[in-house]
């Protein structure tokens, strides 16, 4: 029997899912080069660095549970919820800073945990089950921090006992040159090595790919289904957790709507870098480079001093480009 | 150990109804070591429902289950798996878009390490796999393409050789020839005459009277859920089981 082969640009594809993402990251720099003088400078890598970190620490998390199958449309609105958690605990109720963000740690991982557990208990589509779960977030983030602080902000934070001792780890920077380079560029990194070691590396990993791409093959090979989509869950709501607290320490205050309408941008990072809306197939590489991309974007465009309106305009047109190669991938592999 | 005058598994006058309603009723089936059991009948007669509770994806509602003799009672597929009953389902339990390699090894990866280090043996895996299916006639050139680019046959072969490397004694093939060409076809019964003659127990499960009678030591006709007949190949001819197949009256005296 001949094996069949795939065409070479399909098998490249499949090999590198984050190929197409790689291409556009190129076409992406060289463009606002040129279009701006700022964009290639020390100070101009910075901000742009940045502003890509958060939404690649939360695109990392976001393209695991794409791969394994499932969405969570709450991931954005996490983010405000676990600073909100703390600044609310830390400013008003004069709980310890450092034990309030270890608290607001506990109550995302049970967020995030319910989530998968409504998921597969259900049986129901991640996408309504974790809508649900945004707008619950979205209205307790509002009516609660108003009903207590009496107002849609956290303010005086950076006053509180041991803020100090808490805020380099997620909101320091170091200057070089002109630029300044914030420690969530180094969190986004570590994420993405640790997400590229534990999917492609480790047993886990295996199953990752496979409760995504056939949850019933993978059950009846002896794969714990279940288990490992609520781990992924957990694993956007830690991300979460971890950019809530990056954008907390950064600014030393939060609003009461942070987050929110920010789930779908990683998505669609997830998806620019080769994840499957079906699950099954993906890359974190890509996923990390689709949130280079919108940071690169983002503050290109503000560089460039166009209207910052034309970014939408652009995702749109990235997001259809990417799940049009990534259809066409799925369609030659598993055809049905 | 010999164990060979007890059937390697049993099901003894199994039933299964999905939520109300009768898929098998007082089903009897027996694997023997070095001997294929063929289970035939039309779509819908249950015999997938059947090889699912041989296999642990299902539990009885009534009848029991004997491994060994003994009675055996199997809360997952992974209980089944680790007994040695190893089944290649008619969707094949793979994942298209996951690479060969991964398929071969998935829910049993090979890992390296210990700890945080502990990490997949990926090297060793592809190896093992290259081999492995050299052995049986496929020559990939690249074990890391995804499997649903392989053939129908070959995907079944790389089923059959994934359950015989993992160790399995008794084999459970449900409809392995019904996507297939002749040609793919006869590859696939000659790996079920291999496992056969390499002393593994085998159902095969088929539509098709002329893939069953040339391999099979019994045949178990399903009708409705229901066993319209077991019988020994000396009891039956090949025109007898094609016409049991076909609803028509079959004199067997
Ligand atoms: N998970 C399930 N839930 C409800 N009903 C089911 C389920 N699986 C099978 N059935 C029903 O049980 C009966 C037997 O199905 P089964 O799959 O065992 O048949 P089969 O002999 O394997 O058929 P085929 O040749 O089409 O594969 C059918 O009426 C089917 O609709
Ligand atoms: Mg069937």
């Amino acid at each position: 029997m001949a094996a069949h082969r795939p065409p070479p640009a399909l098998a490249a594809l499949i090999a590198r899912p984050e190929t197409g993402a790689l291409i556009a990251t190129g076409l992406v720099m060289a463009f606002f080069g040129l279009a701006s003088q700022a964009f290639f400078t020390v100070a101009g890598a910075g901000v742009w660095l940045e502003s890509a970190s958060t939404y690649g620490i939360m695109a990392v998390a976001v393209a695991l549970l794409m791969i394994g199958g499932e969405f969570d449309l709450s991931a954005g609105v996490m983010t405000g919820f676990t600073a909100l958690t703390v600044g609310v605990l830390a400013t008003h109720f004069g709980v310890d800073i450092r034990l309030a963000a270890g608290l607001a740690l506990i109550l995302a991982l049970a967020v995030g945990a319910l989530n998968g557990f409504l998921v597969i208990r259900t049986g129901l589509p991640s996408f309504i089950v974790t809508l649900a779960t945004f707008f619950v977030l979205q209205g307790v983030d509002l009516a609660v921090t108003k009903l207590i602080l009496g107002q849609v902000t956290v303010q005086g934070l950076s006053k509180v006992p041991n803020y100090d001792s808490i805020q380099p780890i997620f909101g320091s920077q170091l200057q070089l040159g002109q630029g300044h380079f914030y420690v969530s560029v180094l969190w986004w990194a570590l994420c993405t090595v640790a997400a590229v070691w534990l999917l492609n590396h480790t047993r886990p990993g295996n199953w990752v790919y496979a409760v995504g791409g056939a949850p019933l093959a993978a059950r009846q090979v002896g794969v714990p289904v279940r288990a490992t989509k609520v781990v992924l869950f957990m694993g956007t709501a830690l991300a979460g957790w971890l950019v809530g607290m990056i954008s907390l320490f950064r600014t030393s205050t939060v609003q009461a709507t942070t987050g929110v309408g920010q789930e779908f941008i990683y998505i669609i990072c997830a998806v620019v870098g080769g994840c499957l809306l079906t699950g099954g197939f993906g890359s974190v590489v890509g996923a990390s480079l689709g949130a280079l991309i919108y940071g690169m974007t983002f503050q290109g465009i503000t560089f460039a001093q166009w209207d910052t309106n034309w970014l939408m305009a652009f995702l749109g047109v990235m997001l259809l480009g990417a799940v049009f190669v990534n259809h066409w991938i799925r369609l030659r592999v598993a055809p049905t | 150990m010999s164990q060979s005058d007890v059937p390697i598994i049993a099901a003894r006058q199994v039933s299964k109804a999905y939520a109300g309603a009768v898929a098998l009723r007082d089903v009897s089936i027996e694997v023997w070591a070095g001997q294929v059991s063929c289970v035939l009948g039309d779509n819908g007669a249950g015999k997938s429902t059947l090889i699912k509770i041989l296999a642990g994806v299902h539990r009885p509602t009534a009848g029991q289950l004997l491994l060994d003799g003994r009675p055996v009672d199997f809360d997952g597929p992974r209980a089944a798996l680790e007994v040695g009953v190893a089944t290649v389902y008619q969707d094949l339990a793979m994942v298209p878009l996951m690479p060969v390699w991964r398929n071969f090894f998935l829910g049993r990866e090979l890992t390296v390490g210990r700890g945080p280090a502990r990490r997949l043996n990926r090297s060793g895996m592809r190896a093992i796999v290259r081999q492995q299916l050299s052995q049986i006639g496929i020559e990939l050139r690249d074990v890391d393409q995804p499997i649903g680019t392989l053939s129908g046959g070959e995907r079944q072969s790389v089923a059959i050789a994934r359950a015989i490397h993992f160790g399995a004694r008794a084999l459970i093939l449900d409809e392995p020839t019904a996507a297939l060409g002749v040609k793919q076809s006869e590859v696939v019964l000659k790996y079920i005459r291999r496992a056969r003659d390499e002393g593994l127990g085998v159902v095969f499960i088929t539509h098709n009277p002329n893939h069953a009678y040339p391999v099979g030591d019994h045949f178990l006709v399903l009708n409705h859920g229901q066993a319209q007949g077991y019988y020994a190949k000396a009891e039956l001819s090949l025109p007898d089981l094609a016409a049991m197949m076909a609803g028509d009256p079959v004199d067997l005296s």
